[in-house]
């Protein structure tokens, strides 16, 4: 990671976690890529003046024990702005953020439980009018102002991104995993509680949740010759695959290729 | 005699500055931990704790045994007639003539020393522990030739100016070894240290034939967990490593320095010292860590030891087989040691290597090192029908199915062992998925915190249900049951027996309540798992099975107590720190030394770690496998009977 001097003084960065599930136990925990994006957090503090410029910063309860699993990165302290279970996070979140004004702002992709919508950085930048970068591997280096980042695609592909601070980005599988949590810091860490004012969230409380079912899969007809074909075929992440590029057709073409397609698919009948 | 005041004032001088030496030792062990320690009673169990405990361990190597008795016993004796007759100017022949006795006695033993030293075993520390032959001998023949007047064997004066100019030379050499070395850090410092470790002992029940084998807790709400610092351990702990003889056994036991992972019990307790008294390793002069140039260390009383004095990597390769502290003639506790700064690394700076975090992480969550779903710990047992102590409330034996239950090849020696459970009509119940992982490999990674809360849930567990016996085919959980629990337990153990299945099952056997036909089969070898033998000293009952089926068991050189890890104990395959060979490997080679076609094993981790072998290689079976292979089913069995009568 490089930083030139100017930004390394006082770039701030805040990471937003939330309380992760385990998939096969069902425990809270900490979430997969807001780990990373703790990491990537802690990564970039390191280099620059140290861990104080970064904050870790979640919108629920501060009696939640898989909060400290952050803190157990070597975070000397949460903070946590309190909201009951029926809370919406958004609005809150925005108002801590418009008052402290942080340079990055990382998350995870998506949530572990709740409504895992994946919508919190797009509402983020939304009402703060800053730019969102989705899926992020890495940021490679902050000079003068500007972010050089690495954008996940599938298969390992990379794309490279320039974006003028400050910016919201949220964090892909791929970038590095979390540190280790350990469990003296996580017990010692400091849960810094701030009261804010919310609004019931109440689209997800009209909601009820089920265990998912596992959806029935395709089966994947793989005719590979080569060892290296059928590698691939296996390690790809699911991609759309056979499609057709229709650039330079017409609207009504167009259209008409998505409906033979749903027809096709069986989705329209 | 001239220069008459000569040999009192150097003696008087010795002494002083030994005492000096010694203060400054205490304090260095001072800086350690507070512990409480019944000091009355140690130091009055210290003589026989040296006469029995630490000479049975010695006596294993009858050479050394006799050489020590005789050096050490000669020179004990003539320090203290040496006190009397030539600083006190006691005028005594018989005196005199006891003090002749003990230093030829000490002299023949230095001669024994001498010898073994000419050509010492690369176990051996070289260095100032060459020199400690020829200062011994030195002790006692120049004293031997001081006090030939007094027993009138010379005239007074005989030899003149020039013999006492010589005997003083050898006296200041002899005594400055034997003395100041004793405090000041030189070899005869085990004496000194060695001594005091015997008498406040940090597990004072092993002596006597005792067996102390768990881990001690941590507290979690200290300010640091686990050992940073050398300060950190306890004030005995520190006392116990100044003890070492550097006498190598442990380093000759050690399967991961034989493997060529960085790891040497010997030198780690050294480095400890070093960290104790502050300085660099330049001074040792032992076989290295495998791979590590020696001189490159350096520590102090309140530097972390992780940064400097040793390489995490030289803590993670241990097996915490506990062959090191069996073989330890100063009964030093290197496990205890080891796992103390492993839960500095693993609690504090969150650095377990490789898989560790991960498994960890998994424990956490999941209770079971692999992360499976906790629901289905007793798929292996759908076909089973195993009652569960969620229905029954109450049985004879809970079967502590352990995490072998998620494992395919563990789940055969389940079956095996549940089919003679049920052949023997034994009222047994499992915890289903009310039991979680025991918490070994979270303890022994150093993750106490995570140990701790699965050993009380568990307890938790059982504690809602009435039995009489647990009984495991997991050495591992066996020990966390029986030895590790019981920090946590209350009463709940009260009255309760854990068994190992192998003892178990030779109950049944030997009760007849198992109609088994003989094996069939060709040669037999049993591989001793080290939490069961040297952690809980079954030796016996795997064999006795055995036996009892008419195998005569090709032992291995190293069998019993002095077994052979088989690499897969203490996280080490999670950890997973290279060396030039595989644990595995070396033990499968003992293996092949017997000819033995089968090996008999008493734990799934072994049988993994074996059968991790490359073929060919001898097959691997539990024990449990082994019998229900020749277990006869009622028909069968009522044939046998029917034939024996029709026979009569
Ligand atoms: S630790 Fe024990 S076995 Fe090892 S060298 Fe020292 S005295 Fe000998
Ligand atoms: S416990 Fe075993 S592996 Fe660890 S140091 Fe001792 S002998 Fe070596």
């Amino acid at each position: 990671m490089q930083l030139d001097a100017n930004t390394s003084m006082d770039l701030k960065i805040v990471s937003l976690i939330s309380v992760g599930k385990h998939p096969t136990s069902g425990r809270a925990r900490r979430a997969e890529q807001d780990g990373r994006a703790v990491e990537l957090g802690l990564t970039l503090a390191e280099a620059g003046r140290g861990k104080q410029n970064l904050t870790v910063l979640h919108a629920g309860d501060s009696q939640q024990s898989a909060l400290r699993s952050y803190a157990g990165m070597g975070l000397e302290s949460v903070r946590v702005i309190q909201l009951r279970e029926s809370a919406d996070a958004v609005s809150p979140l925005t108002e801590y953020l418009r008052k402290h004004v942080p340079d990055i702002i990382l998350t995870g992709v998506r949530a572990e439980s709740g409504e895992s919508s994946g919508m919190v950085p797009y509402l983020l930048a939304e009402k703060l009018g800053w730019p969102v970068v989705p899926r992020i591997a890495n940021i490679v280096s902050i000079k003068e102002g500007v972010a050089e980042v690495l954008q996940a695609l599938p298969r390992g592909q990379r794309r490279a991104l320039t974006v003028r601070l400050p910016f919201i980005a949220s964090v892909d599988n791929a970038a590095a995993e979390p540190r280790q949590s350990a469990f003296g810091p996580a017990n010692r860490a400091l849960m810094e509680q701030q009261q804010a004012g919310s609004e019931t969230d109440t689209v997800r409380s009209e909601w009820s949740e089920l265990p998912a079912r596992k959806r029935p899969k395709r089966l994947k007809v793989v005719k590979a010759k080569t060892a290296a074909d059928r590698f691939k075929a296996a390690t790809a992440k699911p991609q759309g695959s056979g499609g057709k590029v229709l650039k330079d057709k017409t609207v009504t073409e167009q259209a008409q290729a998505i409906f033979d397609l749903l027809l096709e698919e069986g989705v329209l009948r | 005699m001239t220069f008459e005041w000569l040999h009192p004032f150097l003696i008087a001088t010795a002494l002083l500055l030994a005492a000096v030496g010694a203060v400054r030792r205490v304090n260095l062990w001072r800086a350690g931990q507070p512990e409480s320690v019944d000091f009355v009673a140690g130091l009055m169990a210290m003589p026989g704790r040296y006469l029995h405990d630490l000479h049975d361990i010695v006596e294993r190597d009858k050479y050394m045994s006799k050489t020590h008795a005789a050096t050490g016993g000669g020179f004990v004796l003539s320090l203290l007639l040496v006190v009397l007759v030539h600083l006190f100017g006691v005028q005594n022949q018989i005196l005199a003539w006891a003090l002749l006795a003990s230093l030829a006695l000490m002299f023949v033993g230095a001669i024994f020393v001498f010898k073994r030293r000419l050509n010492p075993p690369s176990r051996l520390s070289k260095g100032p522990w060459m020199r400690l032959p020829k200062s011994l001998l030195a002790f006692s023949s120049a004293f031997f030739i001081l006090t030939l007047p007094m027993a009138g064997v010379l005239p007074e004066g005989a030899g003149g100016l020039l013999l006492t100019i010589v005997l003083g030379v050898f006296i200041a050499m002899g005594l400055s070894e034997m003395l100041l070395g004793m405090t000041w850090g030189g070899p005869m410092k085990h004496a000194f240290a060695g001594a005091l470790h015997l008498a406040f002992h940090r597990r004072p029940e092993r002596f006597g034939g005792g067996r102390s084998t768990g881990l001690k807790p941590v507290a979690l709400d200290q300010r640091v967990l686990g050992v940073q610092k050398p300060e950190d351990f306890k004030w005995n702990q520190l006392l116990g490593f100044d003890a070492c003889v550097q006498c190598g056994k442990c380093e000759a036991v050690c399967p991961a320095f034989a493997a060529g992972q960085p790891l040497n019990p010997k030198k780690l307790i050294q480095d400890m010292v070093v960290g104790m008294a502050g300085g660099s390793d330049a001074h040792y002069a032992g076989s290295p860590y495998p791979g590590k140039e020696v001189g490159q260390a350096n520590g102090g009383p309140l530097l972390t030891i992780t940064e400097g004095l040793i390489d995490p990597d030289t803590l993670w390769s241990c097996t915490t087989c506990r062959a090191c502290v069996e073989e330890c003639p100063m009964m030093i506790e290197h496990v205890d040691a080891i796992v103390d700064m492993r839960r500095f690394l693993t609690m504090e700076t969150g650095s377990t290597p490789n898989k560790g975090a991960e498994v960890l992480d998994n424990l956490i969550a999941t209770d079971n090192p692999n992360g499976n779903a906790p629901a289905s710990r007793t798929n292996w047992a759908a076909d089973q029908n195993l009652p569960l102590l969620r229905d029954v409330k109450e049985t004879d034996v809970v079967f502590w199915v352990s995490d072998g239950a998620f494992d395919m090849r563990s789940q055969r020696i389940l079956r095996a062992f549940v089919s003679l459970l049920k052949a023997a009509n034994v009222d047994f119940a499992v915890l289903g998925d009310e039991e979680l992982d025991s918490g070994d490999v979270a303890r022994r990674l150093g993750d106490d915190a995570t140990f701790q809360s699965l050993a009380k849930r568990n307890i938790a567990a059982l504690s809602q249900y009435k039995f009489k016996r647990i009984v495991t085919t997991d050495p591992h959980a066996y020990h966390c049951l029986r030895n590790e629990y019981t920090d946590f337990a209350g009463d709940v153990f009260k009255g309760v027996e854990v068994l190992h299945h192998t003892t178990f099952l030779n109950e049944l056997v030997q009760a007849g309540k198992l109609k088994l036909s003989r094996f069939k089969g060709g040669k037999v070898t049993y591989h001793d798992p080290c939490y069961l033998g040297r952690y809980n000293g079954e030796y016996e009952a795997p064999r006795e099975l055995l036996r009892s089926l008419g195998i005569e068991i090709a032992e291995m050189e190293r069998s019993g107590f002095r077994s052979r890890c088989c690499g897969g104990g203490g996280g080490a395959p999670i950890t997973d720190i290279p060396g030039e060979r595989r644990i595995a490997d070396m033990r499968m080679e003992d293996v092949q030394t017997t000819g033995a076609e089968l090996i008999a094993v008493g734990c799934q981790q072994c049988t993994a770690m074996l059968e991790g072998v490359v073929e060919p290689r001898p097959q691997v079976k539990d024990i449990a496998e082994i019998l229900a292979s020749v277990l006869l089913d009622d028909e069968a069995a009522n044939d046998v009977e029917n034939q024996l009568e029709e026979a009569f």
